[in-house]
């Protein structure tokens, strides 16, 4: 009998420098189907897919790669584009200025001896678009297309390497409903050409309609692969297998819970960006009141931090419509001092990029928001400095021998509650937290929450944005769940559990 | 031998800052040798000082410039622009010094202001910004010298800031007393400034070095500034060039190291993101160090007009590039956020005393551009390493 599998991923295992990522994955391709790859962020999915394809290369994971009966060791992407696999990740790998044509073969030109034959290229990228059923000049520049036309061009491109198997990474994700049906459609089609497909995808909607078999990985393994053909896929039994993990007891308890007056409340807040050309943040409303936490649970890209910063002095130049209320008052921030000194602080979701200065030392971190605290007449007391920031460091318990170290050196943890003690100096009345423990190991995590328990005993509110289900079950007070840039539902804690959540944020 | 261990894990934590001074010291040293001693000699040390002034003053404002991850390649041109400016205010117009002086540095500020408008406003690089300033600013400084060629100054007071010195009331045999009564204050002030930060530090119970160590860094400092104006008090004394770069590097010092603007400066040089959202005006910082800087080009302009006492049609030629040398090789990080108004300055001594001693020695003018292009690149290796070699540690 001849193998029905095109790939075979046996007992894959990936760690990075002591976080196991995969453990003993498993993960089997029939030839010709559209298979969906599901599983919370973080869950290990594009871990998998770029084990697949050699970004990690052959001897940095363990287990094998069966690829057409062969067991494959690839050591760079050229070797699996060479057998025939293509990936087309979310942040579109396409050069903006160039066209259609260059970009369809770009690194796989069309030659005549040893210059590329430009006219060739055209002909051929005719024929790339035709079979992805795109009706643009391939003269045209990427950058003139929309999203769900770039999209249709990487498939293209994919195409024009002699694709097997085409692994996509939420190709909807940026598209309206009309673009994705006809990315779905387009999918059918290929399978109908013998075209093997991986998908991943949040969308369960979508992942029903077109899918044949559905994998699902939860903390780097895999729970279970779910077949079409024998009616085992419904909503209710993915979520069921996507979530599942137990909330333990690394959330400390809170006794005391008594709210006061709301915060900070915003009405039917829409937040556009120009740079995409389209709402990040739809018709959102919500509240925080005094000593509360409220988590916002959805999936990456679901415009959770865009809400923040649209919130946090707009830093993005979004343009906004609705109504910011402060205490009661009307307010608009122009830029995000004005928010910060209405007593609101922001700690981001990427500490290295936007948050920390890596190159300076915790002190000079810890101090930077609220220089004149320590300052006359705008000259520094440097002894002060050294002071406070020796204070936050023993009480939030960075682990640094020295504040005069660079925070370029610290561990993630420490990293992250440096953030913290450079906000805490502000003394806000609300923080808002960004992924507060993303890329942090248990113990700091734990050390984190007891600080956040501990501000809001002393009556400060946070606003929570989690991509782990149980961390927002586990610290909030109400979530609100968003996708696609708008509120799907606001849950009282008692009544949120992680299939509810993970319902409406796969909405 | 408590004392050299200390005195060893300084150093070795400092390399970096030391190691400049160490450098300055070997190439002084060495060309003190090889020129029997004239190198160090009283007239070739202030004539070294004052022809680096107007070079010393452009690399404290693109110190600034670069810490914030931008270039201002203007700064040559205008210097020579505003420079003739000033000669024609002066000559010309009949405008006394004491008003000319106020009028170029304002005007220096709105140079900075166009450069500051063109980078922070519409977002063109600095690059390219300055470059077409740089272009402008060499169309202008010829356009006002077109007629007249080169426009001699003749004003005493004028040339006197890049010529004179200051008044020596008497002499105690060969040496100026007012120089000898400056250095004295001068070493008097640091002793007090260090006493009063080691008794603060200890007020607040914090770590400070060794009082033997302390007693031996005040003493070795104190020497150096002893020597330098003993040397120069036997030439002239101070010149007026000496204690306006002075000026400077105190304000710019201070200005960097003690307050609220100079942290945020360095904050939005190491990462303008996170500057931002920790409520700092990313815009006004760039506006506020394109406006020293182009303050900074004016008063290199006086001075180098004034040490040349006229105002020729290619003034300021190649200055912006020997600022942003004397920048780098004093420790300025390309990559921004990092450098040192003081290194920036004993950057700008290094460079100038390799010509003065090549000079000396008679190496031709071919080799010196060599030598000088290879300590550059030297300086930023040991920068990248001596970095390297911290963020491993």
């Amino acid at each position: 009998m001849m193998n029905p599998y095109i790939l075979e991923m046996n007992n894959i295992s990936k760690e990075f420098t002591g976080v196991k990522a995969l453990s003993n994955v498993n993960f089997k391709v029939n030839k010709g189907e559209i298979h969906c790859l599901i599983g919370e962020n973080g869950a290990g999915k594009s871990t998998l897919m770029k084990v697949l394809s050699g970004v990690y290369p052959h001897g940095t994971y363990s287990g094998d790669i069966v690829y057409e009966g062969q067991v494959q060791s690839f050591s760079k992407i050229s070797d699996s584009v060479k057998t025939g696999i293509a990936i087309i990740y979310q942040e579109l790998a396409l050069f903006p200025d160039l066209t259609v044509y260059e970009n369809i073969f770009a690194g796989n030109e069309v030659k005549k001896g040893s210059v590329v034959d430009w006219n060739q290229t055209i002909i051929k990228a005719q024929e790339m678009l035709n079979k992805v059923k795109l009706n643009v000049n391939p003269e045209v520049l990427i950058k003139d297309l929309g999203v769900g036309k770039q999209q249709l061009v990487e498939i293209a491109k994919a195409l024009s390497k002699d694709v097997k198997l085409l692994i996509l990474d939420e190709p909807t994700a940026a598209l309206n409903e009309d673009d994705s049906e006809n990315l779905l459609q387009l999918l059918r089609e290929l399978k109908n050409q013998g075209i093997t497909c991986i998908m991943i995808s949040h969308k369960l909607k979508e992942v029903i309609a077109i899918a044949d078999q559905v994998t699902v990985l939860r903390d780097g393994q895999t729970i279970c692969t779910l077949d079409a053909s024998k009616n085992e896929i419904s909503e209710a039994v993915i979520i069921k297998n996507m979530v599942g993990r137990e909330i333990d007891d690394i959330y400390p308890k809170r006794n005391k819970k008594e709210f006061g007056n709301t915060v900070l409340e915003i009405k039917n807040w829409t937040a556009f960006d120009p740079k995409l050309g389209r709402d990040v943040v739809k018709d959102v409303s919500l509240h925080v009141k005094k000593g509360e936490i409220v988590g916002i649970a959805g999936l990456m890209g679901s415009g959770r931090t865009e809400l923040a910063q649209s919130i946090f002095g707009n830093p993005k130049s979004y343009k906004l419509r609705g109504e910011l209320f402060s205490g009661g008052v009307k307010k608009v921030f122009k830029n995000p001092k004005e928010a910060i000194n209405d007593g609101i602080a922001y700690v981001t979701e990427d500490r290295k990029g936007d948050g920390l200065f890596l190159i300076q030392d915790i002190k000079q971190n810890i101090s930077v928001a609220n220089l004149h605290a320590i300052s006359s007449q705008g000259v520094i007391n440097n002894n002060e400095e050294v002071k406070i920031s020796n204070e936050y460091k023993q009480s939030i318990n960075i682990k640094a021998p020295s504040v005069e170290q660079l925070v370029g050196n610290l561990s993630g943890g420490n990293q992250q509650k440096v953030s913290l003690g450079k906000w805490l100096f502000v003394n806000p009345k609300l923080l808002i937290l960004d992924e507060p423990t993303r890329g942090i190991d248990v113990g700091a995590k734990y050390e984190i929450y007891t600080l956040m328990n501990r501000l809001i005993s002393e009556g400060m509110s946070i606003i929570m944005i989690s991509s782990e289900l149980t961390e927002v079950l586990g610290m909030s007070d109400r979530i609100y769940v968003m996708a696609e840039g708008q509120i799907k539902g606001e849950l009282p804690i008692d009544e949120a559990d992680q299939e509810k959540i993970m319902k409406l944020a796969t909405q | 031998m408590k004392l050299l261990k200390e005195a060893k894990s300084l150093i070795s934590v400092n390399i970096r800052d030391y190691g400049m001074y160490i450098a300055l010291f070997i190439i002084m040293l060495t060309f003190s040798i090889m020129t029997d001693g004239l190198f160090m000699s009283s007239r070739n040390i202030s004539n070294l000082i004052d022809a680096t002034g107007y070079i010393a003053v452009l690399a404290v404002g693109m110190t600034l410039v670069i810490v914030i991850r931008h270039i201002d390649l203007s700064v040559g041109f205008a210097a020579g622009f505003l420079g003739a400016i000033a000669a024609i205010l002066l000559t010309q117009a009949g405008v006394p010094v004491y008003i000319t002086i106020p009028v170029i540095l304002v005007l220096g500020i709105i140079v900075g202001l166009f450069n500051g408008f063109l980078v922070a406003q519409m977002g063109i690089p600095s690059f390219v910004a300055s470059l077409a300033a740089m272009l402008i600013f060499r169309g202008a400084l010829l356009r006002v010298t077109e007629k007249t060629g080169t426009i001699i100054v003749k004003d005493e007071h004028f040339n006197a800031i890049g010529n004179g010195f200051i008044p020596a009331i008497a002499k105690i045999g060969e040496l100026n007393l007012l120089s000898m009564i400056i250095g004295v204050v001068i070493i008097a002030l640091f002793i007090y400034f260090e006493i009063s930060k080691r008794r603060n530090k200890l007020k607040y119970n914090f770590e400070v070095i060794s009082s033997g160590m302390f007693a031996l860094k005040i003493t070795f400092i104190s020497a150096i500034i002893a020597y330098i104006t003993w040397i120069l008090a036997g030439y002239n004394g101070f010149s007026w060039t000496v204690v306006i770069v002075m000026i400077v590097v105190v304000i710019y010092h201070f200005l960097t190291t003690s307050t609220v603007i100079g942290r945020h400066i360095y904050a939005v040089g190491s990462n303008p993101e996170a500057a931002h959202l920790s409520g700092i005006s990313v815009k006004k910082i760039t506006y506020i160090v394109f406006c020293s800087m182009g303050m900074l080009s004016a008063l290199s302009g006086i001075l180098f007009t004034s040490r040349l006492q006229s105002a020729t049609t290619t003034a300021g030629t190649l200055f912006e590039l020997d600022a942003i040398a004397a920048a780098y090789v004093g420790g300025v990080s390309a990559a921004g956020g990092v450098g040192k108004i003081t290194g920036s300055i004993i950057g700008a001594i290094v460079m100038a005393s390799l010509s003065s001693g090549m000079n000396l020695l008679g190496v031709g003018i071919s080799y010196q551009y060599m030598i000088r292009g290879g300590v550059l690149a030297l300086a930023v290796i040991f920068d990248v390493m001596t970095r390297r070699q911290r963020a491993r540690a």
